[in-house]
C-alpha cells in the first residue's frame, strides 16, 4: 500500500466572479521514502494540491475525491483529528520563509511548541531537540541562534530553519512548496542537497512542488505534470524527460536552458496559462499546443496509461506530436 | 531602553513650551478678555484690574513670567474667573473625577471592544461577526450627547434604578451611567480596529505555518495572532485614554459629575486664561507621556522595534 494516495481530487472555488475550477480530477501516490515531482506553472493548481492535502485550503475552497494517508482518509477530515496528522505525520514547507514563520516569536518558541504539542515534551526538552534539529539543518551556532528572532536570520537561513521545523517530529510526508522560489540560485542549490541528505537520514516522502525542472530531474523517482489543474502527463522522471509523451511537457523541458548551448534563444511556449474562470472547452493546453486540432479544441482528453507506469492526456499518438 | 525613555522626557521639553507659546498666543489673539462683560466696567477699574493679573505686561513677558512659575513654584496662577481658586485646586478637584470615570470607561471600552472585535474576525461572514459589526457601528453612530439624556430616560426616569446625576465621591450608581455613555463609541472604534487587524492577521502566511503545525485554533489566537493584532488597537488606545481621563464636557454637562471637561469649556467662554493654560498643559503632558508608553508596548511586543 502507498503512503500517500490521491484519486480524483478536485478543488473548486467560489468566488464573487463565478467558480474556479482549480484542481480537476488529480490522482497519484506515493511510496514510503519515495519523491515525487509536481510540476506546473503558476495557477496550474500545484500549491492547491498541496494545501488539500494538508487541509489548509481558503474557506471558499470545496474539495472532492478522495486522499488517503496510511490507508485513512484525510480529505475533509475535522479539524481537531487532522492536527493529529499535522506536523507529526505530514509537515510542509512553505514558498516563502521571509513571511511564513511568525516575526513577533522566537525560534526557539515556534519550533518547541511543535514537539510539546505532539510528543508532550517538557519545554526543555523541546528546545535541545530543536536546537539539535537547527544543527541536522546545518545552521551554525544553534543553541545561541535557536533564540533568536526569524528577521535575524538570512533568507537561505530562514528556510533552513523552516525544514528543521517540519522534521521535528520525524513525519513520514513531507509537501515541499516551492522551497528554493523565493532564494538565491546558489542558495537554491544548498537547500535542495540538504533535503535530500535529510531525506535519506530520515527515510521521509517528498512531494516536491516545483516549477524548476532542473531541481526535478536530479531529486524526484516520480514527476506529475499539471496544466489548468489537469494532469497532462505522470511517470519516471527519467521516462519522461528522455522522451516526454505530451506537447507541454516538450514545450516545458524546451525552455529549460541550459550550460553551453551559446547564442540560440531560449525556447519559450507562446500564450498564456488559461483564465480558470472560462476554461477552454476542450484541452486546457489547446490554445498554446502547436499540434492541437479540432477535436483537441472541442473535448477533453482522458489520461491514458502507457508504456505500463506512464500515462498522459493527449488526443494526438505519441508519433504525431514527436 | 533607559536612554530611550530619557531621551523621549527631554524632548517633552521643547514640545511643552512650544505648546505653551501657541496656547498663550492663540487665546490672547481671540477677542475680548477675562473681564470683558456685556456691562463694560469703567476703563481705570478695568485698567486697575488687569495690572492685578499682569494682564497689562507685554505678551512675552507675561509667557516668561508664567513659565518660571510652573517650573519654580508648580504654580499655575488664580483663576480670572473665581476669584478666590487657584488653577491647581480647580484641576486638583475636577481631574481626580474625570481620571476615576475615564478610567474605569476606557477598561471597559477596552475589554469590551476587543472581545466584540476579536469574536467578529474569527468568525468572519457569520451572524456572531453581523451582530459584532451592527453593535458597534449603532455605538459608534450614537452620539455620547443622545446616549446621556436616553439612558437619564430609561433608568432615572422610567425605572428609577438610577440617579440622574451628581458625583457622590465616585459611588458606583453613580458611576454606571456615564462610564456607559463615554465609553460606547470608544468601544465601537476598538472593536473595528481589532477586527480588521485580527482578520489581515489571520490571512498571513505565518498563521498557515501555525495551521500547518497542528496547533489547536486556541494556541493559534493566543500565541501567534493577537500579538501582532493588538498592534493597531494599542496605538489607538494611547491617545484615547488622554481623551478619555481628561473628560467630556457632554458627561460632565448631562451627569453633573464635575470633571474638568466642563471647566474646559467654561474657561474657553469665560476667557479664563489660566485655568484654560492649566488644563492644555495638563493634557499635552499626559499625551506626551501615553505616547511614550506606546512605544514602549510596540517595542515590547515587535521585535524588529528596537528603541
Amino acid at each position: 500500500m502507498s503512503l500517500l494516495e490521491v484519486e480524483n481530487l478536485s478543488v473548486t472555488f467560489t468566488t464573487p466572479d463565478g467558480h474556479v475550477r482549480a484542481v480537476q480530477d488529480v490522482s497519484f501516490s506515493l511510496g514510503e521514502q519515495k519523491t515525487l515531482a509536481i510540476v506546473g506553472e503558476s495557477g496550474s493548481g500545484k500549491s492547491q494540491t498541496a494545501f488539500s492535502i494538508m487541509g489548509l485550503l481558503a474557506p471558499n475552497g470545496q474539495t472532492s475525491g478522495s486522499i488517503k494517508f496510511d490507508g485513512t482518509e484525510i480529505l475533509g477530515m475535522p479539524e481537531k483529528e487532522l492536527n493529529a496528522y499535522r506536523a507529526a505525520q505530514i509537515a510542509m514547507i512553505f514558498q516563502d520563509p521571509m513571511t511564513s514563520l511568525n516575526p513577533y516569536l522566537r525560534v526557539s518558541k515556534q519550533m518547541a511548541e511543535v514537539l510539546m504539542r505532539h510528543n508532550g515534551m517538557s519545554k526543555t526538552d523541546a528546545i535541545n531537540d530543536s536546537i539539535k534539529m537547527l544543527d541536522a539543518v546545518k545552521i551554525p551556532d544553534p543553541a545561541r541562534r535557536v533564540h533568536m528572532y526569524p528577521h535575524e536570520f538570512s533568507g537561505g537561513m530562514r528556510q533552513r530553519v523552516m525544514i528543521a521545523m517540519a522534521l521535528l517530529c520525524h513525519p513520514r510526508l513531507v509537501i515541499a512548496d516551492e522551497p528554493t522560489t523565493a532564494l538565491d540560485v546558489t542558495v537554491q542549490a544548498q537547500i535542495m542537497d540538504l533535503l535530500s541528505d535529510l531525506q535519506s537520514d530520515f527515510g521521509m516522502s517528498i512531494v516536491l512542488i516545483t516549477h524548476d525542472l532542473g531541481v526535478v530531474k536530479g531529486s524526484c523517482e516520480e514527476t506529475l505534470v499539471l496544466y489548468g489543474g489537469r494532469v497532462m502527463e505522470t511517470g519516471p522522471t527519467d521516462q519522461m524527460f528522455a522522451e516526454p509523451a505530451h506537447p507541454y511537457t516538450r514545450g516545458l523541458l524546451k525552455a529549460v536552458p541550459r550550460l553551453g548551448s551559446t547564442g540560440a534563444e531560449l525556447a519559450t511556449i507562446p500564450g498564456n496559462p488559461p483564465n480558470m474562470l472560462r476554461p477552454p472547452k476542450g484541452c486546457a493546453f489547446s490554445p498554446r499546443c502547436g499540434f492541437a486540432n479540432e477535436q483537441c479544441k472541442s473535448a477533453k482528453p482522458a489520461l491514458e496509461v502507457f508504456d505500463a507506469q506512464r500515462s498522459r492526456a493527449c488526443h494526438l499518438t505519441r508519433e504525431q506530436i514527436a | 531602553m533607559t536612554a530611550f525613555i530619557i531621551k523621549r522626557l527631554l524632548s517633552a521639553i521643547p514640545t511643552l513650551l512650544i505648546l505653551i507659546i501657541f496656547s498663550f498666543l492663540l487665546m490672547h489673539s481671540a477677542p475680548g478678555g477675562p473681564f470683558s462683560s456685556d456691562r463694560p466696567l469703567p476703563p481705570e477699574v478695568l485698567a486697575n484690574i488687569e495690572a492685578k493679573y499682569h494682564l497689562d505686561d507685554p505678551l512675552p513677558l507675561q509667557i516668561w513670567n508664567y513659565v518660571v512659575g510652573v517650573v519654580t513654584q508648580f504654580d499655575f496662577g488664580p483663576s480670572f474667573q473665581y476669584k478666590d481658586r487657584t488653577v491647581n485646586e480647580i484641576i486638583g478637584q475636577g481631574f481626580p473625577v474625570t481620571l476615576t470615570y475615564g478610567t474605569i470607561s476606557f477598561v471597559v471600552a477596552v475589554v469590551f471592544g476587543c472581545a466584540l472585535g476579536m469574536m467578529a474576525a474569527l468568525k468572519q461572514n457569520t451572524w456572531l461577526d453581523y451582530l459584532a459589526v451592527g453593535i458597534s457601528i449603532g455605538a459608534q453612530v450614537l452620539p455620547n450627547f443622545v446616549m446621556a439624556p436616553i439612558l437619564v430616560l430609561i433608568f432615572t426616569l422610567w425605572l428609577g434604578w438610577l440617579p440622574g446625576g451628581g458625583w457622590n465621591g465616585g459611588a458606583w450608581p453613580y458611576l454606571i451611567m456615564p462610564v456607559i455613555a463615554l465609553s460606547t463609541s470608544f468601544m465601537a472604534s476598538i472593536a473595528r480596529i481589532m477586527r480588521s487587524s485580527l482578520l489581515e492577521v489571520m490571512h498571513s502566511n505565518f498563521i498557515r505555518t501555525a495551521r500547518a503545525k497542528g496547533l489547536s485554533s486556541r494556541d493559534i489566537l493566543f500565541q501567534h495572532a493577537l500579538k501582532p493584532a493588538m498592534l493597531p488597537v494599542i496605538s489607538y488606545l494611547g491617545p484615547t485614554f488622554v481623551i478619555m481621563i481628561t473628560g467630556s464636557v457632554v458627561i460632565d454637562l448631562y451627569f453633573t459629575t464635575g470633571g474638568i471637561g466642563q471647566a474646559f469649556v467654561n474657561s474657553a467662554l469665560n476667557r479664563d486664561y489660566s485655568v484654560m493654560m492649566g488644563i492644555t498643559i495638563l493634557v499635552g503632558c499626559l499625551t506626551i507621556f501615553f505616547n511614550l508608553i506606546v512605544d514602549i508596548l510596540y517595542a515590547w511586543i515587535d521585535p524588529k522595534i528596537k528603541l
